[in-house]
């Protein structure tokens, strides 16, 4: 039997955490543009898009994310395609990311002061001018911290799509696991890489928000 | 798209899903209790407790909130037979969701600790009550009120988390669906079918804990 150094067990799953790396890169940017259409249209002045944009983001944070890629890998399917686990994995991924996102930014465009409104249409803005220069601005420096903070939620998001298949850092740590029978140390070690990758993210959230709040008391 | 839908399986198989919804009920129920007990005790460690113990509790709360819960649930089930502790599909996946609702409600639980007006400390010490009997009688009840919201919510999403349990073959709701799907081959209505499950549960269950918090809080003012 081939023996494994903790060292070969190391270069394995961070060779897998690239993987990790590039989905939640592409689940987070690609949620953010669908999170920000969503956003437009939930706060947006036509109903139907309000309802739709409020009945979207209710489902996909009700059901959970396991269910949305198991929808996405076999409902991809069913167009006759042959769906590669990557391409489920991104889809459901992104399309979850934008319902969250969109949540929290709403929350912050609410937090803009009424009145920033009443004046904005007080000088003649109209509806887009006051979002461009009035509201969006504000809003944009309220959302920077709970932004980064759920990015850590989408990297940790990304270890379900080792269930449909798709290989990066939990994966592998199952396949190093069943060659190794280490799982002690492999899934200690694939805990620490995450820890790695999320806490940074948390605690620059933590910092930004702490800056925040300074700022807001100098009002 | 050629593709026919077909729902009549779940004349035969309905008591399956049921079945498994039970058991994801049941896990939720006792992650909850002991999930949210675990996380008053760690924020009151973080906020009130002895010095020593505070970077425990810290690190605890920063090594679950940063991990997956998914590695979490792997780590206990199969990580730690190794040192000698064995469980069963349905205790390691009990323990994972406690463990893992502990650290998510400290931090929300000790946001409200913290939201406390010094006043009531003082008040508390003035009548002769121990830091502890402050907590337990004037303290905590408040605190539980103003972050009731944020804590539902977490319990919400912890109950969608555990989808992941099937994977070391507790059979929850999403175990149901995945032995379904590999009887039937209808895999897309299977799991659209158990997705609607799961929504119904998240209703519920948020319903539950307003109704849960409006018994807890009754004789309460709003703060």
């Amino acid at each position: 039997m081939m023996e494994f150094s903790t060292w070969d067990i190391l270069r394995n799953l961070l060779l897998a955490a690239r993987w990790t790396v590039l989905l939640s890169l592409v689940s987070f940017v690609g949620g953010g543009l669908l999170g920000v259409a969503l956003l437009f249209l939930r706060i947006g002045r036509g109903a139907l898009g309000r309802r739709f944009a409020k009945g979207y983001i209710e489902l996909l944070q009700s059901t959970p994310l396991l269910m949305q890629l198991f929808l996405a890998f076999f409902g991809l399917g069913l167009f006759g395609i042959d769906v590669p686990a990557w391409l489920a994995a991104g889809a459901a991924l992104i399309l979850w990311t934008a319902a969250f996102l969109a949540e929290i930014w709403r929350g912050c465009v609410d937090a803009v002061a009424k009145g920033q409104w009443e004046a904005s249409s007080s000088l003649g803005m109209g509806y887009v001018q006051q979002m461009r220069h009035v509201i969006l601005p504000q809003a944009l420096r309220v959302a920077v911290p709970p932004t980064v903070g759920f990015s850590v939620q989408v990297v940790k998001g990304t270890a379900l799509t080792s269930i449909i298949g798709f290989v990066e850092l939990s994966k592998a740590g199952t396949v190093v696991t069943n060659a190794t029978f280490q799982p002690f140390t492999v899934y200690g070690l694939v805990a620490l890489i995450y820890f790695a990758l999320c806490w940074p993210l948390s605690k620059s959230s933590q910092i930004l928000e702490r800056k925040l709040h300074v700022a807001h008391r100098h009002h | 798209m050629t593709y026919r839908f077909d729902f009549s399986w779940l004349l035969t198989y309905w008591p399956v899903l049921v079945k498994g919804a039970a058991i994801t009920v049941q896990l939720i129920l006792v992650g909850a209790l002991l999930g949210v007990a675990l996380g008053i005790a760690c924020a009151w460690v973080r906020s009130l407790g002895p010095r020593w113990l505070r970077p425990v509790a810290g690190a605890y709360v920063e090594l679950i909130r940063n991990t997956p819960f998914l590695i979490q649930l792997f780590f206990i089930f199969f990580g730690l037979p190794s040192l000698g502790v064995q469980m069963s599909e349905l205790q390691a996946a009990n323990l994972a969701m406690i463990v893992n609702l502990g650290a998510y409600s400290g931090e929300i639980i000790r946001a409200g600790i913290e939201a406390t007006p010094r006043g009531q400390f003082e008040a508390g010490a003035s009548l002769a009550m121990t830091r502890f009997e402050t907590f337990r009688h004037v303290v905590l009840l408040p605190a539980l009120q103003r972050i009731w919201p944020a804590l539902s919510s977490q319990v919400v999403i912890v109950m969608l988390g555990s989808a992941v349990v099937s994977q070391i073959a507790a059979e929850d709701l999403t175990f149901s669906a995945n032995f379904i799907q590999s009887r039937t081959f209808r895999a897309f209505e299977t799991y659209f079918v158990s997705t609607a499950f799961y929504l119904a549960l998240a209703l519920a269950l948020r319903q539950a804990l307003r109704g849960v918090g409006n018994a807890l809080f009754a004789r309460r003012a709003a703060p």
